[in-house]
């Protein structure tokens, strides 16, 4: 379990944090998303000890990191898939990591094991695709077999066929009943296998919820239908007790009806219609209805404010 | 403790598990020993046939000496006192025209009174002596060398010197006047016998200086000569004087007195000449330690280790990459998340390299001063035996230079961050001063650098001891260093911890 707790963090001018707060509960993954910039990889940084926070705590099972005897016991974390010694084999790699932690080699063959890598163990990382260094890099925060993991962006360079194995690892890793955090700038990517969200944007939360609570704040039943008779199907349908809004080209949409409903309607009046679609809201939908309150806020900010915010990310993504 | 102990098993493992540095360190070894061994350097000793061996007289010490100077003496038994009037010295010098020699005399000649055990050289003395520019002087067993009045002696300002003997102590004084007696020093000679041989004696050492002709530099040098004028000369107080004996002792136009090879003029003619009350003895030579270099013979066991700066080369290199590789690919922050404890992670990696050096430096020291020895005397170069102590020093010393010096690159690495500027300055502020004292700079500034740089670490190596009473030219190039061994390394491990510190100072606050 993670709790961050009000960071807040300047990178010169600009600021990486702002008051960042949340939890990462156990036996659950929390998807932690916002545009490339938001502070994700910052707070993350901040949570390991890399980073110090110019305000806040981030506390891991009640302790800061850097009080951890072995931390890789505790955390496990993916940051930067690219870091590691192009020279040294993959199963060298781990071997140090293991030994920091007072874990043996043995730990080490399982890990390997675990990711699939087992057959290119003996050789450099620096010959591994983005894919097999994103393998490595998970083989790494499995190591300590650790109650909390740390991964961000693990789907980045990753095949199809990894990012299907990826995300039924970290279900799995959260069945087991650890902690998990997925960061992605990609909402998508956490479809399905986030039990949690944790939205960020300009340094600090804009939602913390449950993706059930999510998708409810954002399904609202529209209905799209598409008709070559959009007047008379209009009136059909207002009439039955939906709102109607027509986007041209023959489609309308319909909100107070189930699609059920207007189905019946239509049929009972003989109005012909083409397609008809109930709207299902995706945590894409939540979060560009995130975004979209982001983007007013931010207009109405003075320019200089907001070309500052833009260059926030800078510092904290490309270090 | 045990947190450092993963710490440090996880930082060895690192480094064993990148082929190059395990490679480069391998390699440390392999230039040091083969520049020990290559057969670079060639003399003549022993290459001229039979009879041409080159050897040194030992004196009661063990250390290898010169026992070269003309002797007027005669052998007096139990206790008593001999005195000499030195009513002048004169001296010819070998100039940069070997056909006009200066008529100057050398400030270590000498003219003066000397009690021995035996005529053999190497034997145990002590004598009283005018030098050319260094005073009264009393010196006993090579090694020992006491300052009398600081004047010299004319002819209108003669000097008188006195030895006394009272069992195996010898006293040495001198007098304006004869009447009116300084004491300079007494010697307790071990061991001297009951009937020692006792006299006047003269000798005039090689003659060196340095040339610097653009970016060379070099050193030139030849015998020299001095006559000192006697009178009054008696044994009294027990010892009752019979006939005075001339000598010459030692081989003036030997090897031992000229660098192997070198050629020169002929040693001018040595003796004793009477002229009325007056004695006057021309003598070329010296009663000294042995030493290597321009003014003495042959070179010392550090000449076997000239590989070790391209080691230390390697050593740093690896030192500083060491931890730059980290930070090239962030890899720093994976050993950081491991290790949060960053003090830690740098004394580990201090450790692991200090540690890998010393080794290192350790077996190619161990066999390059044993075996280079041979080779360069297989070469026909005298090479200066050294006390065992003084050899594990010079080998412990190569070890420790190279695992400070690693641990300082490490230092520059960690407060640098970036591999080439890291390197780029460890190897100018670690390397570089020591090639520049070693070629283009002329003596001071070479001292001045090896001083103050992290260079200085090299007397470490320094294997014959420079006497001030010996004149010789005292250069790094001949492995003379300013400063004393355990001085010099703690200069370059004063770098290293500041170095460090300030490393630590940075990563402490900096964000990984």
């Amino acid at each position: 379990m993670i709790t961050v707790n009000g960071l807040r963090k300047r990178f010169g001018a600009t600021t990486a944090l702002d008051g960042m707060t949340f939890t990462v509960q156990p036996g659950q993954v929390t998807g932690f998303v916002g545009p490339n910039g938001a502070g994700k990889s910052t707070t993350m940084r901040v949570v390991l000890g890399l980073d110090a926070a110019d305000d806040g705590d981030a506390l891991v099972e009640g302790h800061p990191y850097r009080s951890l005897r072995h931390p890789l016991r505790h955390v496990g974390s993916l940051l930067d898939a690219a870091a590691v010694s192009p020279g040294r084999t993959a199963r060298n790699h781990l071997l140090w990591l293991a030994h920091s932690q007072g874990l043996g080699s043995s730990r080490v063959d399982e890990v390997l094991e675990t990711v699939g890598l087992t057959s290119v163990a003996r050789r450099r990382a620096g010959g591994f695709s983005l894919g097999m260094r994103q393998r490595l890099g998970i083989a790494a925060a499995l190591l300590g077999d650790p109650h909390t993991l740390l991964l961000d962006e693990p789907f980045n360079g990753m095949d199809p066929e990894g990012i299907i194995w990826m995300r039924r690892l970290t279900r799995e890793l959260a069945a087991e009943g650890r902690a998990v955090l997925v960061s992605s700038h990609l909402m998508s990517q956490l479809q399905d296998i986030a039990d949690h969200v944790v939205v960020a944007g300009r340094g600090r939360v804009l939602a913390d919820a449950s993706v059930t609570q999510l998708l409810a704040a954002v399904s609202d039943g529209r209905v799209t239908v598409r008709s070559a008779a959009a007047t008379r199907a209009t009136a059909v349908l207002a009439g039955g007790g939906g709102s109607v809004t027509a986007t041209g080209d023959g489609t309308l949409v319909v909100t107070g009806l189930p699609a059920e409903a207007i189905a019946a309607l239509l049929s009972r009046d003989g109005v012909p219609f083409s397609e008809l679609a109930a709207h299902r809201a995706t945590l894409e939908d939540a979060y560009l209805e995130l975004t979209r309150d982001s983007v007013e806020y931010r207009a109405a900010e003075p320019a200089a404010a907001s070309a500052a915010t833009a260059s926030t990310h800078t510092p904290g993504e490309a270090r | 403790m045990s947190a450092f102990v993963d710490t440090l098993r996880a930082e060895w493992t690192k480094f064993r598990t990148i082929r190059g540095w395990v490679i480069g360190t391998v390699a440390i070894v392999g230039v040091i020993v083969a520049f020990g061994l290559m057969p670079g350097m060639q003399g003549s000793c022993g290459k001229n046939g039979p009879g041409s061996e080159c050897s040194l007289p030992v004196g009661p010490g063990g250390e290898e000496v010169t026992d070269t100077f003309t002797f007027l003496h005669q052998a007096l038994t139990g206790d008593g006192e001999v005195i000499a009037r030195v009513a002048g010295m004169t001296g010819i010098a070998t100039g940069e025209d070997p056909d006009k020699p200066n008529h100057t005399v050398e400030p270590w000649a000498k003219a003066g009174l000397i009690i021995r055990a035996a005529t053999d050289q190497g034997s145990s003395y002590a004598a009283v002596m005018v030098t050319g520019g260094h005073g009264v002087r009393m010196q006993y067993d090579y090694t020992h060398d006491v300052a009398g009045s600081p004047d010299g002696v004319t002819a209108a300002v003669p000097r008188w010197l006195r030895l006394t003997r009272a069992g195996d102590t010898v006293t040495a004084a001198e007098s304006v006047d004869g009447d009116r007696w300084t004491t300079v020093g007494t010697a307790r000679l071990r061991g001297l016998p009951p009937t020692v041989e006792v006299g006047l004696f003269a000798t005039s050492p090689q003659h060196s200086e340095e040339l610097h002709t653009g970016l060379m530099s070099g050193a030139m040098g030849g015998p020299t000569q001095v006559t000192g004028t006697f009178d009054h000369l008696a044994a009294r107080d027990g010892w009752t004087g019979a006939a005075w004996h001339p000598d010459v002792i030692g081989h003036a136009d030997g090897p031992a007195n000229g660098a192997p090879g070198a050629e020169g003029p002929p040693a001018p003619a040595s003796g004793v000449e009477q002229v009325g009350d007056a004695m006057r003895l021309t003598g070329s030579g010296d009663i000294a330690p042995a030493v290597s270099g321009s003014g003495g013979l042959g070179v010392s066991i550090t000449q076997t280790l000239v590989g070790t700066f391209v080691g230390l080369i390697l050593a740093v290199v690896v030192g500083t990459v060491f931890v730059t590789a980290e930070y090239r690919r962030g890899l720093v922050r994976t050993t950081f998340a491991a290790s949060p404890g960053r003090l830690r992670v740098l004394a580990a990696k201090a450790t692991v390299v200090g540690g890998v050096m010393f080794v290192t430096g350790l077996a190619a020291a161990a066999a390059t001063v044993v075996f280079g020895q041979r080779v360069l005397r297989g070469n026909g170069v005298y090479v200066h035996s050294a006390p065992a102590g003084t050899e594990v020093r010079v080998v412990v010393g190569t070890a420790v230079l190279l695992a400070v010096a690693a641990i300082l690159g490490l230092g520059l690495g960690a407060l640098l961050r970036r591999g080439v500027t890291a390197v780029t300055t460890a190897v100018l502020v670690i390397v570089l001063p020591y090639l520049l004292a070693m070629t283009v700079l002329t003596g001071d500034a070479a001292r001045w650098l090896l001083r103050v740089s992290p260079a200085a670490a090299f007397a470490l190596q320094q294997a014959s001891p420079e006497y001030p009473q010996v004149a010789n030219l005292y250069t790094p190039a001949d492995g003379y260093f300013p400063l004393a061994p355990w001085a010099g390394f703690a200069v370059l491990t004063a770098w290293a911890a500041v170095a460090l510190a300030a490393a630590a100072v940075t990563q402490r606050r900096r964000d990984a």
